[in-house]
């Protein structure tokens, strides 16, 4: 006779015999890990080893097609002044998608912080930092607007941004009947607006302030995702939007905010874009929208929100950059560097599929 | 004993559906209440009430003796009412750590904390890995470990063990044996009967009966509305909770 104990109204207590007696039948054997496996956990540990370890292997693999004319110094410093606009449109967008939400518009939104900097200090002839500010203000005020309508109007950002990027894009060709601000204008009116496309060599490398700049804002996102709660916060909403709520994060207030600091880092951008490419042109970065989406994606962050990091879209950028320098130095035409982009973004977020498979 | 958290005449209407017909429910310090009802019966709206996640049309809620309202289960919880639900409310990605702290944060002292809002990281690390070994749950071995990477019963020890954190005065617990296989489910029960050692009561809904049958003090029988009845669990076995629950039987009178 088995000795079942009795509880309360002598019910048999079954639960309770659970490790007095051996579980043998109910395990399986333990899947040994495999190498796959392996990498599969150490990759999602470490969500930025999958952008460095392309970077690496697409500098290799430039530096042995093209030579050694892809190595100078001067090169891989041309590559980091190339991807200084991306870089910072991606930084911004890294926040968003970070929220599983997503930011078409982010290039029409720095060309109308350009146009309202380049249009009040040049031909308004009002004090360049003054147009600077209202810049910036530009820029936040666009992004907190798109922040509200995801929001208060529960519309996809998808959606309230590709309205808003033609919004923002109409209103620039509107503002400025299409015609740009010349270069020499803005050296003679307003030599401040060119302050980050100024140049410095170091032994051979030429770096503009703008990269500098570039460098800041990748730094100071980091420090904000990574040591305070407002960054816990992003990662919080976009990986459970519910149970941020239920945690008692005021998801609706982040997400404005969240918006409109991508706005301000974005007016940043604008002012760095006017020394980089000298004019303000109305219809300049008409692809930035996507390209900074295409830095983001291949820096590991998930469209899905919640998982990525802010270094990893730094080397997003990097590998746009490298990409597009390596194979215009190999001779091969336009149309195949963005072939090659094209390819590299379906792989990024076949890995990240992979990754994010661990959990289940 | 003493009441610690009462439900007093709470009725909620959703259009012509009455979920919550004059309710009522007590909860007594260093207690399990168990809350079983059939399905449809009002006891997911008892709690969302108690947990401020619904605001009853009628009726007061009192804790400690004092009428309280809560418009949101933040407001609930910043009065120290905890609630542990089914979908455990975590963030995968996030760290074992950043999920018991997420919502209340520590901040660093000094400048760093209040002007610049750095976090105490390794403080909270610190409060985590002591409650979460108080509570015996140290097999999760590190504490920056994404809770995705964890098992679900793991998962259900992380939101207990932030409840018990926080939780000052009453948690509830919302089916938290629901997702877990047999061992795991002991686990949690063990947990249960560890939080309510160190003084802070329990209410536990739960459709399993064998689980709330071992853990409850008293059990709570919702029907059509409202309280059928309290019964002992010693003096009653789970068939008779289930007829009382069904209407099959009668309610006794003593």
């Amino acid at each position: 006779m088995t000795d079942v104990s009795k509880d309360l109204k002598g019910q048999p207590k079954f639960e309770k015999e659970i490790g007095k007696k051996t579980q043998e039948h109910v395990s399986f054997e333990q899947e040994k890990p495999n190498n796959l496996k392996k990498i599969q956990s150490f990759l999602h540990g470490n969500p930025t080893m999958v952008p460095v370890i392309i970077l690496i292997i697409s500098v290799l693999s430039f530096g042995l097609i093209a030579g050694g004319k892809f190595f100078s110094a001067f090169n891989l410093s041309l590559i980091i002044q190339q991807v200084t606009i991306i870089g910072i449109l991606a930084a911004a967008q890294t926040l968003i998608i970070l929220t599983a939400g997503i930011d078409l518009s982010v290039a029409a939104i720095m060309v109308l912080a350009s146009v309202f900097m380049g249009k009040l200090s040049v031909q308004m002839g009002l004090p360049t930092s003054f147009a600077i500010l209202v810049g910036l203000a530009v820029g936040a005020i666009c992004g907190a607007m798109n922040g509200l309508l995801v929001t208060k109007f529960r519309l996809p950002p998808f959606i309230v941004t590709l309205g808003s990027w033609n919004i923002f894009f109409a209103l620039v060709i509107w503002f400025t009947g299409s015609q740009s601000i010349r270069s020499g204008d803005i050296e003679a009116a307003a030599p401040l607006l060119h302050f980050f496309g100024e140049r410095i060599n170091i032994y051979g490398a030429v770096f503009t302030y703008g990269a500098f700049l570039m460098i800041g804002i990748f730094v100071f996102l980091w420090v904000l995702l990574n040591k305070t709660a407002w960054g816990r916060h992003v990662y919080a909403i976009g990986d459970d939007k519910e149970a941020a709520e239920l945690s008692g994060i005021r998801t609706d207030r982040m997400l404005v905010s969240v918006y409109t600091v991508a706005g301000i880092i974005i007016g940043i951008g604008a002012w760095v874009s006017i020394g980089r490419i000298g004019s303000v042109s109305p219809t300049s970065f008409y692809e930035g929208n996507l390209d900074s989406i295409t830095a983001v994606v291949i820096g590991g962050t998930s469209l899905f929100g919640g998982r990525g990091t802010i270094v990893g879209t730094l080397f997003g950028a990097l590998i746009v950059g490298v990409f597009s320098s390596g194979l215009s130095i190999a001779g091969l035409d336009v149309l195949w560097q963005r072939f090659a982009l094209g390819c590299l973004i379906i792989i990024a977020v076949g890995i990240d599929q992979w990754i994010r498979k661990i959990s289940n | 004993m003493e009441i610690i958290l009462q439900a007093k005449n709470i009725s909620k209407r959703y259009g012509k559906v009455v979920a919550l017909d004059n309710a009522d429910l007590e909860l007594y310090k260093d207690e399990v209440l168990g809350v079983i009802g059939d399905n449809g019966a009002g006891k997911s709206t008892l709690i969302k009430a108690l947990c401020g996640a619904v605001q009853p049309d009628s009726g007061e809620i009192l804790l400690d003796g004092k009428k309280v309202t809560f418009a949101s289960p933040i407001e609930a919880r910043n009065i120290g009412i905890e609630t542990v639900y089914q979908n455990l409310a975590l963030s995968p990605a996030l760290t074992i750590a950043d999920n018991m702290f997420l919502g209340r944060e520590i901040h660093k002292k000094g400048v760093m904390g209040k002007v610049f809002r750095f976090l105490d990281q390794s403080g909270m690390q610190e409060i985590a890995r002591k409650k979460l070994s108080e509570l015996g749950l140290l097999t999760i071995q590190n504490i920056n470990q994404q809770v995705e990477t964890l098992s679900g019963g793991q998962r259900q020890g992380v939101a207990v063990a932030r409840a018990a954190t926080f939780g000052t005065k009453v948690i509830i617990m919302d089916e938290p044996t629901a997702a877990l296989g047999v061992k795991e489910s002991r686990r949690v029960l063990e947990l249960i009967s560890e939080v309510k050692s160190r003084g802070i009561p329990i209410i536990l809904i739960s459709h399993n009966m064998p689980h709330v049958f071992e853990v409850a003090d008293r059990v709570h029988i919702h029907r059509l509305g409202k309280r059928l009845c309290v019964v002992n669990p010693s003096e009653y076995s789970m068939s008779d909770a289930v007829a009382l629950m069904t209407g099959a039987k009668e309610v006794p009178t003593n």
